[in-house]
């Protein structure tokens, strides 16, 4: 693991929550949506608030992709649920919701599982190189 | 009846979002390290190869089923149990999906992080 490749990690962790706050944001200014009225969602990509918050979680598709690309399902999933923790510290100094002490509990619980992924090795299946990946031919664009 | 309905949805949930991220793991690995590939063979290169891939728009069909349960979960059921239920569940899920269909060994520590995630996932939904 280099140092690329944890700012990738922390790219999910990262580009999740704060994808999700902004969104969460957007929403309540753009208020209830109606299971009657599911097309008004449309309505909802003029808000500024979710346009960025689409863009952000675009990022964190983007990263999520690229750790998948060279780490384990089981390595990346806990490695990134830092971002439930961070969604909760956000939405306190952000949004300045309500955190309970069982949510505090929760960070807690995440805090651990990150510490005990983070101390196995980020890939147990070596499947793939990037030469057998691609054909020899693709020319640089 | 209404509880089996949550529940057969919450199922639903669970299969289609394990699906989907087992599915994008195993088609990253067929792609091949992105962060190399645009390195040497470019941009452009590297999106046509991860668009070459059929698992990859299998998966985000797999994606989209499983949020579509979820809207349909919570028509049914409170935020306060769909939510905490179906994710927590999901990673214990991907952890058994992640060592029988893409032969990832995972050990006790992995068992330990997935159960530890799930549990403070769990707790902060409630």
């Amino acid at each position: 693991m280099n140092f690329r490749r944890w700012m990738i990690l922390a790219g999910v962790a990262l580009f999740s929550s704060a994808g999700d706050t902004v969104l969460s944001a957007g929403m309540k200014q753009v208020g209830e949506i109606s299971l009657a009225n599911l097309f008004s969602v449309f309505h909802a990509v003029t808000n500024p608030y979710v346009l960025l918050g689409i863009v952000l979680l675009l990022g964190f598709f983007s990263c999520y992709l690229t750790a998948l690309s060279w780490a384990d399902l089981t390595y990346v999933l806990p490695a990134t649920s830092m971002g439930y923790c961070l969604v909760a510290v956000f939405g306190k100094i952000f949004l300045h919701e309500q955190v309970t002490p069982l949510r505090w509990l929760g960070v807690f619980f995440i805090a651990a599982g990150v510490g005990f992924v983070a101390q196995s090795p980020h890939n147990t299946t070596h499947e793939h190189t990037t030469d057998e990946a691609l054909p020899a031919d693709e020319v640089r664009s | 009846m209404k509880a089996v309905y949550t529940w057969a949805f919450i199922l639903a949930i669970i299969v289609f979002g394990s699906a989907g991220d087992v599915l994008q793991a195993y088609s990253m690995k067929r792609v091949g390290d992105l962060g190399e590939l645009r390195k040497r063979h470019g941009f452009f290169a590297m999106l046509a190869r991860i668009f070459q891939t059929p698992t990859f728009f299998i998966g985000i069909g797999a994606m989209a089923l499983g949020f579509f349960s979820l809207l349909l979960a919570l028509s049914w059921a409170d935020v306060s149990l769909v939510a905490p239920a179906s994710a927590s569940l999901t990673f214990m899920a991907n952890a058994f999906a992640a060592r029988v269909f893409l032969k990832e060994k995972v050990d006790v520590r992995r068992w330990i992080a997935a159960a530890c995630v799930a549990a403070g996932v769990a707790l902060m939904a409630i």
